[in-house]
C-alpha cells in the first residue's frame, strides 16, 4: 500500500455537528478525527456503526462509511459486518443506555466472541436524548425526571461487566483528556479482536459535573490512578496494594512502602486481577483507575470463522452447486 | 430379496408409522420414503412429533408419527387418513385410531400392550382383544420379542436389542410393499459403520422383519404400487427446509456474493441453520446469534457489507425481529427473512403448522414499512421461492419475507433436480463511482425503472457515506425532518415495493367455464390441488389459482378475482389473505379457515367448496 497522507480534515464530514454546547462528545469527535490518520487505513475501509442516543450521531460527522442503526443493536449489526468483511476496520459508538440497558445482551456476546470491533462506550451516567432519566450507570439514589425520589437501581460498572463477559481488551479514559484518549484509542486499534473503551463523558445539560472529581485540577491528581503496563499504580497521593488473596485496595502513599505497590500487568490471561482493579472505583469516584485494564491475545472471531471455512475447503474441496443439488440419493425417470 | 407370495396391485397407499418419541418413527418413515422415492412412486410426507424432546414414555403426548402417501400417479398431499397404521404401543394406537378409517390395516406390536402400558393411557381392557378393533384388519404381532429373538446371538442386553424393533417393522413394511432393501442396508452401513454391533443388530432386525412377512401366514399377499408418470429427468427427495437452504446457496452463487445467515435456534426453522452450517465449503457463514434480534441485526450488517444477509425464524421470533426489519426498510438494504410459520400466538404450537404470520409480515412494524412477501407452495417450491426472494432483495435493496410453514418445512416430495444453467440471473449492481455531476455519491439516487437506490459497500473508494434509521433526504441520504421530504420518501419506499415485478397469476381451469375459483397461498397448495381434482372428477367445474407473491400481488389478480362468481380462500388462519384481498380489491371472498396445527385434508376443502357452490 502506498503511504497514506490523510489529515484530520479528510475525516471530517460536511455535516453540521449538532450536540449541545459544552457536550463531551465534541472533544471525543475531534480527538477521533485527529487520530484516524494515524491508523494508516484508507477512509473507505473504515466503518463506524452506532445505536441510538446522543453519542450515536457520531458516524454522521466522520468522512468514512457509517451506519446510525437502532437502539442497542450496533454490536450485533457490526458483528455481521466485521465477520463478513474482515478487511474493514469496524468501530462501534454507543452510550451507557444503548450498550448496557437495551443492548446489554449484544454487548456481552460481541465481547465473549472477540468480534473484531472497537467499541467506544460514552458513559455520561444519564439518558440524554430522552431528556434526563437515570441510566444503568447512574449512582443509586440519583434524582432524575423518572426518579424524583431517587433511583433504586444498583449501577453497572461497564469495565467489570466487560471483564465478566470475557473481553480481551478493556480500557477507560476521559473525554477531556485528549492525550490519554488518543493513547487509549491507539492501544485499542492495535488490539486484535474486541476492544471496549469506556469514556467518561460529561453531559452539560442533564448530568453536568458528574465527573468533576476526575476533571478538577484540585482533585484529579489524587483521584486518577494511571494504569501503565509495568509501572506501579498510583495517583499523586495514593497507591494500589494487594492483600495477597487477589483483593486490591487503595492506600495513602504515606502509609505504605513503595515495594508494596502493585505493578500493573495488562497481559495477565486470568481476568481476576483486572476485575479487582475495576472494583476500586465506585459511583463516588474516590479513586478511579484509567488506562488499559486488560489486553490479552485471543483469536478474533472473524479469523476463526474464515479459518474454519478454509479448513473445510482444504479438506472437502470447494463446494459445487450442481453436486449439492443432486445429493446422493437420486433416481432417473425416462 | 424377492417376494414369492401373491401380489395385489394398488394405485396409492397412505401409511402412518406411530410410536413413542424414542421409538425411531421419524427415521423409519424417512427410510421408507427414500426407498419409495427410489422406486419411482410420487409421494408426500407429513412428520408429526411432540414439542417435548422426550415426553413421558408411553403417554399420548409422547407419540411421534410419520405419514407417507405414495402412488402411481401425481400425489398432492400426505393423505387424509392412513390405509395402514403401524403402532408400536397403546399410546400410539390411542393417539391415531380416531384418524384411521374402518377397514384400514393396523399393525400392532402386541408385546407393548401390557396391563401397565394400557393403564397408562386409560385403556381398561386390551383393544386388541376386546373387540373394539373388529372393524379393522388387525395384525397383532410380537414385534419386540421377535426382534429380541432375532438378535439373541448378539452380545446385547434386552433393552439394547429392543431398540431395533423399528427396523423390524420397517423390514416387514418393505416386504409388504416391495421396497428395495439395498438402499436401507447401505444407509445403515453408512450410519453405523463405526459401530459394528449396532449395525449388525439393525441389519439383522431389518432382514428378520422382511423374512417374517415372507414366511408368516399372517400376511397372505403383498402389494405393488407402480411408478408414477413423471417428467423425464433426475430426481431426489427433498424437504422444504433443505430446499430453502439450497435455494439460498444457489442464489448467492449466481449473484456472486457471500451467503451470511444470522439465526437463533427455534423450531421448526432450525433445520435451515443446521443445513447451512454444513455448507462451509460454499463459503457460507452461519452465525448462531445470542437472540433473534442479533440474528437479523448481524444479517443486516453483513448485507451492508455486500453479503446476502439472511435470517431464519419461527413463531415469536418474527416479532422480535420487527424493529431490525424496519431498519432494513429504511436503509434499503437486501435482507431475506425466512419465517417457518407455526401455531401461535406466543409460544403457541411449536411443532405444528399454521399460516398466521401473513399480516405480521405485511404490517407488523412501526410506521409505513413495506416489505416484499413470498410464500412457497410445496417442499420443492421452496428452492425457487428462495431464489426469487434473494433476487428481489439484492436487486431492489429491500427486506423480503419468505413465509414457509411447519408442514412444507418438514414434509418432503420428489424434486426434479434443476440444472445450474437454468437458474435465473441475479445482478446486485453495486455502485462503484460517483453518481452526480459534482462528483458526489448520492446513496438515495434511484434507478428510474426499479426505484432501487444506489448501493455502495464499505471498501468502495471515494463513495464514503453515512446512512441511518432517521428519515433521509431524497438522493443525498442526509438526515431530514422536512415534512414534504418525509411524505415523498414514505411514498417512494411504498412505490418501490409495489413496483417489484412479479409473474402474473396462472389460472388452472380445464373447463374454461368455471364460476368458482379456489385461491390459495403457501402450503395449502397440495390439499387444494387434490380437492380440485376430486371436484372435477365428480363433475364440478372449478378453477384453481395459487399465490406465491403476496406483496406485491400479481398485476392480474384484480381482473382474475372479478371474473368469478365466487372465490374461496382456504387458509390455516382466521382469514388473513381474505382480509387483504377484500381491502385491496373489494371482492367479498369466502374464507375457509382452520387452525388445528395440521394441514387441510382433501375432504375438508372439497366439502367447503361444495357448500360454496350451493350458496
Amino acid at each position: 500500500m502506498s503511504e497514506l497522507t490523510l489529515t484530520k480534515k479528510d475525516f471530517t464530514s460536511d455535516q453540521e455537528v449538532r450536540w449541545c454546547p459544552g457536550c463531551g462528545d465534541y472533544s471525543i469527535l475531534s480527538t477521533m478525527q485527529s487520530f484516524l490518520p494515524e491508523l494508516g487505513i484508507p477512509r473507505e475501509k473504515i466503518v463506524f456503526i452506532s445505536g441510538i442516543g446522543c453519542s450515536s450521531r457520531f458516524p454522521y460527522y466522520l468522512e468514512t462509511y457509517g451506519m446510525h442503526s437502532i437502539h442497542g443493536r450496533a454490536p450485533a449489526i457490526a458483528t455481521g459486518l466485521a465477520v463478513s468483511r474482515p478487511d474493514l476496520s469496524v468501530w462501534v459508538i454507543t452510550g451507557d443506555g444503548d450498550a448496557l440497558s437495551i443492548g446489554g445482551n449484544h454487548l456481552i456476546h460481541a465481547l465473549r466472541r472477540n468480534a473484531d470491533l472497537k467499541i467506544l462506550l460514552f458513559n455520561n451516567r444519564i439518558y440524554g436524548l430522552t431528556k434526563g432519566q437515570y441510566s444503568p450507570t447512574s449512582e443509586k439514589g440519583k434524582i432524575t425526571k423518572s426518579s424524583p425520589y431517587g433511583s433504586l437501581d444498583t449501577p453497572f460498572s461497564p469495565i467489570s461487566l466487560a471483564l465478566g463477559a470475557e473481553a480481551s481488551f478493556v480500557a477507560r479514559t476521559v473525554d477531556s483528556d485528549r492525550k490519554h484518549l488518543t493513547e487509549t484509542l491507539r492501544a485499542a486499534s492495535l488490539h486484535k479482536g474486541s476492544a471496549l473503551i469506556e469514556i467518561y463523558q460529561n453531559c452539560p445539560i442533564f448530568n453536568d459535573g458528574a465527573f468533576d472529581p476526575i476533571k478538577d485540577s484540585d482533585t484529579k491528581d489524587d483521584v486518577l490512578l494511571k494504569l501503565e503496563h509495568g509501572q506501579p499504580i498510583t495517583s499523586a497521593s495514593h497507591g494500589v496494594v494487594s492483600d495477597g488473596r487477589g483483593l486490591l485496595s487503595v492506600k495513602p502513599l504515606s502509609e505504605i512502602d513503595p515495594s508494596q505497590l502493585v505493578i500493573h500487568d495488562a497481559n495477565i490471561q486470568d481476568p481476576t486481577y483486572a476485575f479487582a482493579l475495576s472494583r476500586l472505583s465506585g459511583s463516588t469516584l474516590e479513586h478511579v483507575p484509567v488506562g488499559v485494564f486488560r489486553d490479552v491475545e485471543r483469536a478474533p472471531f472473524s479469523q476463526l470463522i474464515h479459518n474454519q471455512i478454509s479448513d473445510v475447503i482444504a479438506k472437502e474441496g470447494k463446494g459445487e452447486l450442481a453436486s449439492l443439488l443432486t445429493g446422493s440419493d437420486t433416481w432417473q425417470v425416462g | 430379496m424377492r417376494v414369492s407370495k401373491p401380489v395385489v396391485m394398488l394405485d396409492q397407499v397412505v401409511i402412518r408409522f406411530a410410536g413413542d418419541s424414542g421409538d425411531g418413527m421419524q427415521l423409519t418413515g424417512d427410510r421408507f420414503t427414500s426407498d419409495t422415492a427410489m422406486l419411482g412412486n410420487d409421494l408426500r410426507t407429513l412428520p408429526n412429533y411432540p414439542a417435548e424432546i422426550r415426553a413421558p414414555q408411553g403417554t399420548v403426548p409422547g407419540v411421534s408419527s410419520f405419514q407417507l402417501h405414495f402412488g402411481d400417479h401425481h400425489i398432492q398431499t400426505p393423505g387424509d387418513a392412513p390405509d395402514v397404521l403401524v403402532v408400536m404401543n397403546p399410546a400410539a394406537l390411542k393417539a391415531n385410531i380416531a384418524d384411521t378409517p374402518r377397514g384400514a390395516t393396523i399393525i400392532v406390536d402386541k408385546d407393548e400392550f401390557t396391563t401397565r402400558n394400557l393403564t397408562k393411557v386409560g385403556y381398561a381392557t386390551n383393544p386388541i382383544e376386546d373387540g373394539s378393533l373388529d372393524s379393522y384388519k388387525v395384525h397383532a404381532l410380537p414385534l419386540t420379542s421377535m426382534t429380541v429373538g432375532a438378535l439373541s446371538h448378539l452380545k446385547l442386553t434386552r433393552k439394547e436389542a429392543e431398540r431395533s424393533k423399528n427396523m423390524f417393522a420397517l423390514g416387514l413394511l418393505s416386504w409388504m410393499y416391495h421396497r428395495p432393501t439395498s438402499l436401507t442396508e447401505d444407509f445403515l452401513t453408512a450410519k453405523f459403520g463405526k459401530k459394528p454391533l449396532i449395525l449388525e443388530a439393525n441389519l439383522t432386525a431389518y432382514r428378520a422383519g422382511w423374512n417374517y412377512g415372507e414366511t408368516t401366514e399372517d400376511f397372505a399377499v403383498s402389494y405393488e404400487v407402480k411408478p408414477a408418470p413423471m417428467d423425464k429427468g433426475l430426481y431426489r427427495n427433498i424437504s422444504g427446509n433443505v430446499a430453502l437452504s439450497y435455494g439460498l446457496v444457489a442464489a448467492a452463487e449466481i449473484a456472486g456474493v457471500q451467503l451470511f445467515l444470522g439465526s437463533y435456534p427455534i423450531t421448526p426453522a432450525s433445520d435451515i441453520l443446521h443445513e447451512l452450517a454444513k455448507l462451509k465449503k460454499f463459503g457460507v457463514i452461519t452465525f448462531q446469534a445470542e437472540d433473534e434480534i442479533a440474528g437479523v441485526g448481524a444479517a443486516l450488517g453483513a448485507s451492508y457489507g455486500g453479503s446476502l444477509g439472511i435470517t431464519t425464524t419461527s413463531g415469536p421470533g418474527i416479532a422480535l425481529k420487527s424493529e431490525a426489519i424496519g431498519l432494513g426498510v429504511m436503509l434499503e438494504l437486501p435482507l431475506v427473512i425466512i419465517d417457518v410459520q407455526r401455531g401461535g400466538p406466543s409460544t403457541g404450537l411449536p411443532t405444528k403448522t399454521e399460516q398466521s404470520d401473513l399480516l405480521q409480515a405485511m404490517y407488523g412494524r412501526n410506521g409505513e414499512s413495506p416489505c416484499v412477501v413470498l410464500a412457497p407452495a410445496t417442499p420443492s417450491d421452496c428452492f425457487d421461492t428462495a431464489i426469487q426472494a434473494c433476487r428481489i432483495a439484492l436487486e431492489y435493496r429491500t427486506p423480503v419475507f419468505v413465509l414457509s410453514d411447519g408442514y412444507i418445512a418438514n414434509g418432503s416430495e420428489p424434486w426434479l433436480i434443476p440444472s445450474v444453467d437454468s437458474l435465473p440471473e441475479i445482478n446486485i449492481n453495486l455502485a462503484t463511482e460517483p453518481n452526480s455531476e459534482n462528483g458526489d455519491f448520492l446513496p438515495y439516487l434511484r434507478d428510474k425503472d426499479t426505484l432501487a437506490r444506489a448501493f455502495a459497500v464499505p471498501g468502495t473508494k471515494g463513495l464514503e457515506h453515512r446512512i441511518g434509521g432517521v428519515e433521509k433526504a431524497d438522493k443525498t441520504g442526509a438526515i431530514s425532518y422536512d415534512p414534504a421530504n418525509h411524505d415523498f420518501m414514505v411514498r417512494t419506499r411504498a412505490a418501490k415495493v409495489a413496483g417489484v415485478k412479479v409473474p402474473d397469476l396462472v389460472i388452472d381451469d380445464p373447463s374454461d367455464q368455471a364460476e368458482v375459483l379456489i385461491l390459495g397461498w403457501g402450503s395449502t397448495f397440495g390439499p387444494i390441488s387434490a380437492a380440485v381434482q376430486v371436484l372435477r372428477e365428480t363433475g364440478h367445474d372449478v378453477a384453481q389459482a395459487h399465490l406465491r407473491n403476496l406483496n406485491p400481488f400479481p398485476k392480474n389478480l384484480g381482473t382474475v378475482l372479478h371474473s368469478y362468481k365466487r372465490v374461496i380462500v382456504p387458509e390455516m388462519n382466521l382469514g388473513q389473505l381474505a382480509r387483504m384481498i377484500r381491502g385491496e380489491y373489494l371482492v367479498d371472498v369466502v374464507g375457509f379457515d382452520q387452525v388445528r396445527g395440521m394441514p387441510f385434508t382433501t375432504e375438508q376443502i372439497v366439502n367447503a367448496t361444495l357448500e360454496a357452490f350451493n350458496v
